[in-house]
Formats: C-alpha cells, sequence, structure tokens
C-alpha cells in the first residue's frame, strides 16, 4: 500500500478529538447493539453451524427452523439454547432433520435450564466452533494463494463491477474483466435483495440489475477467480455485499466460501433502504465480528451520502461517517488494513476548482486513515449521458485516486446512468485507468499541496465541520441524528423501518456461541 | 429549411461518427464487416478510423463517414409544452389565489428501485440544474416517501395525505421494470379512487417518453432533463389553472 506521508499539516489534537468523539457517539450504539438480537443474527449462527438448503418452496431451512422456535419460545433467549436442547433430548439426529422436523410441526422447542441448559450450551458451542473452524481454514487458504500468487503489482488495486443477473453469465464476464486488468470482481446484487429476509438458495440465473447472492454463487465465482488468479498470476479477490435484513447470514456465507471484501456499512441500510437503525446495528455488529475473523475487507458506503447530498456541503458528513464506521468496525475486532472506508468524487464539475477540492476532500480521508485502503469512488451523479465528457471527468477521477494514494479504485463508467456496462466501455474505462495509472501513479510522491494553500485549508475546514456535527450527534445522541435527517438528508426514525419484528431484546439467558467464540478470540 | 443532414464541418457533408463492438477477432476480414455494417446503416464511404481487440473474441471500432439519409424535420412528432412555466413565486401565488390551500404532492420510488436521485432532483430543496426543489415552494406541501416504496403503501399515503398529485421515479430498469411499476401504480390508484377525485399522476425518469403517458395510465411522464420548475408549473396548471371550475371535486 502507498503510505501517506503526512501532507496535510492536520493538528494532532484535533485529530484526536474527533476520534474521541466518534466513539462517544458510537458506544451507546454498541450497546444497544449487545442488548438486543435479531433473527437474522440467529440464523446466522445456524448458518456456521452447517444448517443449508431450503424446502420444496424456496424457503431457506434456517427461516423454517428459526421460525417454529420462535413461535415456541420466543426470539429473546436466542436460538442456540432451544434448539440444541431438541439436539440433546434427541429429537433429530443432525440440524437438517430437525429443521424438517420442525417444519412439519413434530418437535416442540423449550427453553432448557439448569443442567438440561449447560448440555445444550456446550453442544451449541461445539457446533459453532465446527463452523469457525472452516471459516478460519478458507482465510488460511487465502494466504496461502495471496503468497503463491501474488498480489497486484499497483496500488490503488482496480475494483470491477459485474451485474447480469445470471451467475453463468457473471463467470466469463468476470473472468474478461480480470484478464484485462481488474484486480477485484464484485458481483453487484439483483436490486431489493436487501428487503428479503431469506437469502435465496443454489445457483441462480435471474436478477434486476444483479445476481442474487446465494451461498452457491459466492462458490462458483471464487472458483472461476481462483482459476483466474491461477492463469493471470495474481490474486483476483472476490466482492459481495452484506447489507440488507440478511446481513451477517451473508456475512456467514462469505466467511464459509471465501470472498474477499464485502460492502457493509454501518448506516446504508437505514438511510437507503428504510431498515430499522436496530436492526441494522445489531446485525452490523455480529456481520463485522465474522468478517474480522474470516479476514475480509469491509468497504463501506460514505460515497452514497453525496449521491443525495451536495458533494461539497456535505463533504463533512463523509468524514463523521468514516470515523463512526471506523470506531463500529474496531470495536469489532477489524484491523486497519480491513478497512475499505468510502469516499467519492462527486462534486459539481462547473463548479471553480472543483479537482482542487476532490484532492482535498481526498487527501484528508488518506491523512486520517494511513493504514486503510480507502474505497475510491467514481462520479455518477454527474454523468449526464455525454459519454465523451464523461470519459473526461473519470480520467480526473481517476488521477484523483493516483495522486492521493487511494486503495481500492472502483473503475467508473463513462455510460453511467445510460446502459449497465458493455463489453467496450468496461475496456475503455480500464484503458483509462491503465493509461492514468501509467503515467501519473507515482505523482503522489511528488505531489504536496502549499501548507497554507487552497486544498490544505479547506482539508481543515472539512475536518472542523466534522468536528461540529460529532459534537452535535454526541449531544443528541446518534439515533436521533439519523432521525433528524443528518446523513443523506434521509429521516430515520428508530421505532419504524423495515425489519423491526426481527429484533428483539436479550434475556439474562440470551445465549449464542458464535458471539461468544467471536469475542473471546479478540 | 425543414430538409437537413448531419453537420461535420460543411454544411450538407452528412457526417456521422459512431462506434460499436463485432463479436469476432481482429483482423482485415473484421473491419470488412465494420465497413459493411456501416454501409448498411446508410454510411457510405464508411471509414474504420480505430479497430482495436478487446480480449481474443471482440473487436471494437469507430467509424465516421457521412450518411446518405435526409432528416425532414417538419415531420417529427415531439410533446410541446402545453402549459406555462411559472418562477416559484408565480406558482405560489396561483395556488394561493385558486385554491386557497397548500397542494399536497406525494413522491416516490416504487417497486424494487432504489435510486432516489431523479424524486430528490425534482422534490429535495437542493433541486437540480440551478433550480430548487418543489420543497422549496411555499404553497406545496411536500412528502418524500424515499426508495423502495410499496404501490399499496404509496395509496394508502396518497389517501392519509390527501395527496393532489402522485409523483412516480424509475431510474433502474432492466426488463421493462420502470413500464410495469408505473401500470401497476396507475392501476391501482384508478381502483382506490374514483376518477374525479383520483391524484394527478406524474411519472419521472429517463427512460421514459413523453409520449407514453397513454399507455402508463398516468396523467403526464416526464424524461431525461425535467426540472422542479417545470414540474410545479405542469402540476399549477393540472390542479389549479384547468380545475378553478370544479372547485368540489376535493371530498375524498
Amino acid at each position: 500500500m502507498t503510505r501517506a506521508v503526512k501532507k496535510l499539516d492536520l493538528d494532532p489534537v484535533t485529530v484526536r478529538k474527533a476520534r474521541s468523539l466518534a466513539r462517544k457517539a458510537g458506544r451507546p450504539i454498541v450497546n444497544i447493539a449487545k442488548q438486543h438480537t435479531t433473527v437474522s443474527v440467529e440464523r446466522a449462527v445456524l448458518r456456521l453451524a452447517g444448517l443449508a438448503g431450503a424446502d420444496t418452496e424456496g424457503i431457506p431451512w434456517v427461516n423454517r427452523l428459526a421460525d417454529t422456535v420462535r413461535a415456541d419460545v420466543g426470539l429473546e433467549h436466542g436460538l442456540a439454547l432451544p434448539v440444541w436442547d431438541a439436539l440433546v433430548r434427541g429429537e433429530a439426529e443432525d440440524l437438517s432433520v430437525l429443521a424438517q422436523k420442525a417444519a412439519t410441526g413434530s418437535v416442540t422447542f423449550r427453553l432448557p435450564e439448569g443442567r438440561d441448559a449447560v448440555r445444550a450450551r456446550a453442544a451449541a458451542r461445539k457446533a459453532a466452533a465446527a463452523g469457525l473452524r472452516k471459516v478460519d481454514g478458507r482465510r488460511r487458504e487465502r494466504d496461502r494463494m495471496i503468497k503463491k500468487h501474488g498480489d497486484p503489482d499497483q496500488r490503488p488495486w482496480i475494483y470491477l463491477i459485474v451485474a447480469t443477473g445470471d451467475i453463468y453469465e457473471d463467470i466469463p464476464q468476470a473472468q474478461a474483466a480480470a484478464r484485462a486488468g481488474a484486480d477485484i470482481i464484485a458481483v453487484i446484487r439483483s436490486t431489493g435483495q436487501s428487503l428479503l429476509d431469506y437469502v435465496p438458495e443454489g445457483a441462480t440465473r435471474e436478477g434486476f440489475a444483479g445476481t442474487y447472492a446465494t451461498q452457491e454463487n459466492f462458490r462458483l465465482m471464487r472458483a472461476a477467480l481462483d482459476e483466474s488468479s491461477r492463469e493471470l498470476g495474481r490474486y483476483i479477490r472476490l466482492t459481495n455485499y452484506a447489507s440488507g435484513l440478511c446481513m451477517p447470514e451473508i456475512a456467514t456465507l462469505a466467511g464459509l466460501q471465501r470472498l474477499d471484501m464485502m460492502l457493509n456499512d454501518s448506516m446504508y441500510g437505514i438511510l437507503f433502504r428504510d431498515i430499522n437503525p436496530i436492526r441494522t446495528f445489531v446485525d452490523q455488529r455480529f456481520s463485522r465480528q465474522i468478517h474480522a475473523r474470516a479476514g475480509i475487507i469491509i468497504n463501506t458506503g460514505e460515497d452514497n451520502y453525496l449521491t443525495t447530498a451536495d458533494a461539497v456541503e456535505a463533504a463533512h458528513t463523509v468524514t463523521v461517517s468514516q470515523l463512526l464506521n471506523e470506531y463500529f468496525a474496531k470495536e469489532a475486532g477489524l484491523e486497519d488494513w480491513q478497512l475499505g472506508l468510502g469516499h467519492a468524487f462527486e462534486i459539481t464539475p462547473e463548479i471553480p476548482d472543483s479537482f482542487r477540492l476532490e484532492l482535498a476532500h481526498a487527501m484528508l480521508a488518506r491523512q486520517l486513515f494511513p493504514d486503510a485502503p480507502l474505497k475510491w469512488m467514481p462520479p455518477t451523479r454527474h454523468m449526464t449521458g455525454d459519454v465523451f465528457r464523461g470519459y473526461l471527468l473519470d480520467g480526473f477521477f481517476n488521477l484523483a485516486g493516483a495522486m492521493t494514494g487511494q486503495g481500492i479504485l472502483l473503475v467508473g463508467m463513462m455510460t453511467e446512468a445510460v446502459v449497465t456496462p458493455w463489453i467496450s466501455d468496461r475496456d475503455l474505462a480500464l484503458q483509462n485507468v491503465r493509461y492514468v495509472l501509467g503515467a501519473a501513479g507515482n505523482l503522489h510522491e511528488d505531489f504536496h499541496p502549499a501548507p497554507d494553500g487552497f486544498i490544505a485549508n479547506r482539508a481543515r475546514q472539512v475536518l472542523a465541520e466534522s468536528i461540529d456535527l460529532l459534537d452535535r450527534i454526541v449531544d443528541d445522541g446518534l439515533l436521533n441524528a439519523i432521525g433528524d435527517g443528518t446523513f443523506g438528508l434521509m429521516k430515520r426514525p428508530q421505532d419504524a423501518g423495515r425489519g423491526l419484528d426481527g429484533v428483539a431484546r436479550r434475556s439474562p439467558v440470551y445465549y449464542n456461541p458464535a458471539i461468544e467464540l467471536l469475542e473471546e478470540a479478540q | 429549411m425543414s430538409i437537413i443532414r448531419p453537420y461535420g464541418d460543411t454544411t450538407g457533408d452528412g457526417m456521422v461518427q459512431m462506434s460499436f463492438t463485432l463479436p469476432v477477432p481482429h483482423d482485415k476480414r473484421a473491419e470488412g464487416a465494420a465497413i459493411q455494417l456501416a454501409n448498411k446503416m446508410g454510411m457510405d464511404p464508411a471509414l474504420v478510423v480505430h479497430a482495436k481487440p478487446m480480449g481474443p473474441d471482440f473487436t471494437f471500432f469507430v467509424v465516421y463517414g457521412p450518411v446518405n439519409h435526409l432528416v425532414d424535420t417538419s415531420k417529427v412528432e415531439v410533446i410541446e409544452r402545453d402549459y406555462p412555466l411559472l418562477s416559484p413565486k408565480d406558482a405560489n401565488l396561483a395556488i394561493r389565489k385558486g385554491l386557497r390551500r397548500r397542494l399536497t404532492v406525494v413522491g416516490a420510488c416504487i417497486g424494487t428501485d432504489a435510486h432516489t436521485v431523479g424524486i430528490d432532483a425534482i422534490m429535495n430543496i437542493k433541486g437540480f440544474a440551478g433550480e430548487k426543489g418543489l420543497e422549496y415552494y411555499r404553497e406545496l406541501k411536500v412528502v418524500n416517501l424515499g426508495a423502495q416504496v410499496a404501490v399499496p403503501e404509496l395509496v394508502r399515503r396518497a389517501r392519509a395525505e390527501k395527496a393532489d398529485a402522485i409523483l412516480v421515479s424509475q431510474v433502474v430498469t432492466q426488463r421493462e421494470a420502470h413500464v410495469l411499476n408505473t401500470k401497476e401504480m396507475s392501476a391501482a390508484f384508478r381502483e382506490a379512487y374514483s376518477e374525479d377525485t383520483r391524484p394527478v399522476l406524474v411519472a419521472g425518469g429517463p427512460r421514459f417518453t413523453e409520449a407514453m403517458a397513454g399507455e402508463l395510465g398516468v396523467d403526464r411522464v416526464f424524461g431525461r432533463g425535467t426540472t422542479p420548475g417545470e414540474v410545479a408549473s405542469y402540476l399549477v396548471d393540472a390542479l389549479v389553472t384547468r380545475r378553478k371550475h370544479t372547485p368540489s371535486r376535493r371530498t375524498a
């Protein structure tokens, strides 16, 4: 990674203050997360313990089992105690048979007490530990493959999206993109998957503007990119989305199938999908604990704020969100190298000095998070359909990425907002990236903005505005700030939104073997 | 003059540029195939100025040349704006005088579409193309429901808010989803309301054309590049100016 030399003269006291405010704003949320559980967190435990597959209607067995147990004993104690109690009692020989019996109503669940509870806990812990061993094995496998095939030669790593809706079409496109220079392939999900309260099963060939995230699709694509890694002599990373109502389950499947990066923002689902804030924060903490264990790099979604709010006026909301995402991520056990904090090139091109402002914002992020592989996102808002102008804008976006030492560069398409990318769009976009990185990839070595110049002053201004906003959030409470429309101009109250009925306050006997094991290791 | 041809650098030269990909390896035959395609599109002579292999199986072309087609501008059909453009001040005044209450607009991205750029550009105070959005109009009550709103929810909220107009935006448009979603929306409103109490239905998005209103079952369609001022002016025209003589229509 391009190690950020300190180029902006930021006051270290101010930077420390920003972090400490983010911690203050985030801590009450973590406490709320620790006091609640969700249906998806509980289903993730079942998936970790090996329950897979779906019934003839396509409803996953984890959903069938979770729904039955919840109806019998409630969600607040967690599913582990009643489920493994049933197994210890000999109601079924394994989880899969138990789920089938549960679906037909031939088994009744109870909350075990005393010695029964101790036995159920031990059995649940053993099953979850076996799942985590699989995740650990996947992580070692990745380390081995990176050692063998190597990382990309250059930074930023080049990140390209495929999205056909059909996994069998995605595979050759992804392999072609890797051959053309992509280091990271993201399979964008079908529109609307984030609102499904279950993870679809099997290989899928039908999706809207994207391909469903399923365990089998993950497996197929990872196997194809392993083939590409061998062919190209560099490890090709695979990205998907741990977001929406099934975030914890998808994170778990990603760990089991060796995905390398996952989109996982602390507030995106709340703001842009109207998912209940508590549901999101609980799901997110578990997801991040899994990602930490699996060695997965998370990508946060700050770029999205700038698609709804003005990129200059709202620049500080990006910084605030990055600081919050960092706090939540570290609290969940993620390390700096796993924090693909997001930001984007979305300033109105017509305003004077727009490129200098972009550089100021990008350098601020670089310097605030020197060890994080920042994810630099291309312009979308100001791509007008004039593909020629868009190609130039993408060139400047690439240049800003090179000059400020970004870690991950999402390749911009000149046909953004016109069509889903054609093969020629991708080829031209990669040419653009190659030219800029080839011609100016090391420009960051020479580029030192004047200490009191426009760029340095703008960066300090954004940091100061971030601290003001964090101060207000700490006073008001983060949940209230979200309810008031502080981020992305969306107002999301904590007692509304999708998925609220899948949240329960933990009882005193709540038990979750996965969280226990993950936190012990931390 | 109603007969015209494309303009390169001389009147009447008919010059056009285009680019496309053919699913063949790059060789002389591929370039010939590109010329053949251009010829069939009316470009003659066609000049392949750039041909580049993209992987082993595809070739990308840029082609220049004159087209032999003529365009008759007198035969072009467009929907001309049939309402006056009002400034926010004039729009507010017209509503205050004509309606004697605020005009309620409910907006949403319907179906699975999560792309709120369109509806936000029109409704948020921030606006679009230098014009302030509908929230800026004092006499408009704006309710933006945001992304991924189900049609029944939209109808429910429209009733609760006593909406005068519904704005829906559709950006993600694979497999004609924008058309299907909008038809579902207009059908639901026609079912839930009688025709004279129904809110004005407006659909917008980059994949719509203005002539689609009938097909979609909505009162008006706005395409790419629409500004908030145009939408506000239309709403005033449809709900105030044209309905001035039926003030009792709102009983629901």
